[in-house]
């Protein structure tokens, strides 16, 4: 007599478990189109970006990558000079960049008194948190002038006679130049550098740094020999991130590199971006090879981008393949 | 709290006095007071938290890498107060090693593993190192399993290995006294059996101080034991006495099975 019951409620069970299911593929097809929304996105720039490039690649072939020439007069484009001001700026603002970060990262994961580590974490945060344009007015109006007149000047006396270097600092000491705009990005990915580096030295266990100190050792040689081989992968993400950041950036860069589309051998010439160059020439730009040349840089930056992800991956893999972590 | 039994007639390497500690505001230890033997085995026993650990702790000084730990009174080594802010900590831990309860080897290679700490403070050759290495990696019994792989990662090893790497890391700075927080207690019972064996061995070498949870380990491997409870040294003594003659109805609880 209990029969009835116990197949009504085999049923329900089976109802229920259906109605599961259809859940479940439900949540797996909508989180799957969210995902592949990703991956269009990005064909659809890089595909937008080739055709709308495509009269100034026709024109000017592979060439257009090491032309050193921007005239819009004479309709004559090439991406040297702002692929130059863009790796040269991006790079030394790392070198300036990734050891102050470290710096940081250490002190406050290491030997930080208790009380100070969170104001110091939170003022690095909010470091991060401050719009660009906001470091470019600062870096054109406070950091440009001040750096002209009281840094420029003795570097210049210091650095200017020293041979194959003293080029680079030479010229006339306007404040604004790549070297300006090195420094103005190095404070703008400091943060991010050493927010990452920060998280990443947490996560050693208390447990492996106790040992390293059991034997002996002092703050820097438990950093040198067991929290960074430790946490090597996360490092190089984290300065690689660091470097994404500056490649791309626009609106500081633009204040304060000088916007001058050629190359010159010193570091205190202004120079261009090309971030900095597409902000700068968009709006004026006329329709024709001009807008498809400035299509091209952003599609070579686009690709230079890609490299630098491409390289950090395989520093990683790399770094993770040896000794066997 | 009177002053504990001293081993009678033994070289003491280090003298515990009126050692109180503190985590925050917590009191941690009370009023501790003994005698570590040169060149025996010392075992700490007791229930969780009642202290043994954070005794251990205070001979390396290893509380001073957290703010807000601290340690009130004195311990004598080589006739120095090591609680001294004057004394230098590290070398204070490259001649009072450390192993710990889970194995801990350096993301490196065994053999970085062992030349790391020795190059700390020794200048040496390719071929001293070699040397140094083996004899290391030879005390700690392991020489045999990892000869032909010293160039792999510590991490590679199994857990008994691992332990025993650290064991081998911690001699290998030569100390003089060796700390070993519960080193045991990750480990199935053949790599326990080998450590065993392994700190009976040690000890015409080094001191050693242990702590264990495990009351048959301290009676196995130990010339003697201190039982604490609560912060405090309940009983210190030789450990055949511990163990069938204790002094304290605490201690008898406790080794007979009754609490803890």
């Amino acid at each position: 007599m209990s029969e009835p019951s116990a197949t009504a409620g085999i049923d329900l069970h089976a109802k229920q478990v259906r109605k599961f299911r259809l859940q479940d593929r439900f949540f797996h097809h909508s989180t799957q189109v969210f995902a592949f929304v990703v991956l269009a996105a990005l064909v659809g720039i890089l595909v937008s970006l080739s055709i709308e490039a495509w009269p100034s690649l026709k024109a000017f072939g592979p060439s257009f990558l090491w032309t050193n020439v921007w005239s819009v007069p004479d309709d004559k484009f090439g991406a040297l000079a702002a692929i130059y001001g863009t790796v040269t700026t991006s790079v030394l603002a790392l070198l300036i960049a990734v050891p102050v970060s470290f710096g940081i990262a250490l002190f406050l994961t290491e030997t930080c008194p208790l009380w100070l580590r969170r104001p110091l974490g939170t003022a690095i945060e909010l470091l991060a948190g401050i719009p660009s344009i906001v470091y470019g007015i600062w870096g054109l109006f406070v950091f440009a002038p001040l750096f002209a007149d009281h840094i420029q000047p003795p570097l210049q006396a210091l650095l200017g006679d020293v041979p194959i270097i003293g080029g680079w600092f030479s010229g006339p000491p306007i404040g604004v130049g790549i070297l300006t705009a090195s420094i103005v990005l190095a404070l703008m990915v400091i943060p991010f550098i050493a927010s990452v580096m920060r998280d990443v030295f947490e996560t050693v266990p208390h447990v492996l740094k106790e040992s390293a100190y059991g034997i002996g050792c002092t703050n820097w040689e438990v950093v040198r020999n067991v929290v960074l081989p430790y946490t090597r992968v996360g490092v190089i993400g984290g300065i690689m991130l660091g470097l994404g950041r500056a490649l791309g950036e626009t609106m500081a860069v633009t204040f304060v590199i000088g916007n001058a589309n050629r190359i010159n051998g010193s570091l205190f010439a202004p120079g261009t971006s090309i971030a900095s160059t597409l902000a700068n020439e968009f709006g004026e730009a006329t329709p024709g090879l001009h807008i498809a040349s400035l299509f091209a840089l952003g599609l070579v930056l686009f690709i230079i981008t890609f490299i630098v992800l491409a390289i950090s991956r395989w520093l990683i893999s790399r770094s993770m393949g040896s000794e066997g972590l | 709290m009177p002053v504990q039994a001293m081993p009678a007639g033994e070289n003491v390497a280090l003298q515990v006095r009126n050692l109180d500690f503190f985590y925050g505001d917590f009191k941690g230890l009370s009023n501790v007071n003994l005698d570590i033997a040169h060149k025996k085995v010392t075992a700490f026993i007791g229930p969780s938290g009642c202290g043994k650990s954070t005794l251990l702790r205070t001979f390396n000084r290893m509380y001073d890498l957290y703010p807000g730990q601290r340690a009130e009174g004195q311990i004598l080594f080589h006739g120095k107060n090591l609680l001294d802010k004057s004394q230098d900590v590290n070398l204070v831990r490259a001649r009072i090693g450390m192993v710990f309860q889970k194995p801990t080897p350096f993301p490196m290679t065994i053999y970085e593993n062992i030349a790391f700490g020795v190059r700390l403070y020794e200048r040496m050759s390719k071929s001293a190192m070699d040397d140094r290495v083996e004899w290391a990696l030879n005390k700690a019994a392991l020489w045999g399993e990892v000869k032909d792989k010293l160039l792999q990662s510590g991490l590679s090893l199994s857990g008994g290995q691992q332990q025993r790497l650290c064991i081998a890391r911690a001699v290998a700075v030569k100390p003089e006294i060796v700390l070993l927080d519960e080193p045991t207690s990750a480990l199935d019972p053949i790599s326990t059996a080998k450590i065993e064996e392994l700190i009976n061995e040690l000890k015409s070498d080094y001191t050693i101080a242990i702590v264990t949870h495990n009351m048959q380990q301290a009676a196995r491997i130990s010339d003697y034991t201190a039982f604490m409870y609560l912060g405090e040294l309940i009983e210190f003594n030789e450990t055949g006495t511990i163990f069938m003659r204790p002094g304290k109805k605490q201690t008898e609880d406790y080794i007979t099975g009754r609490f803890g």
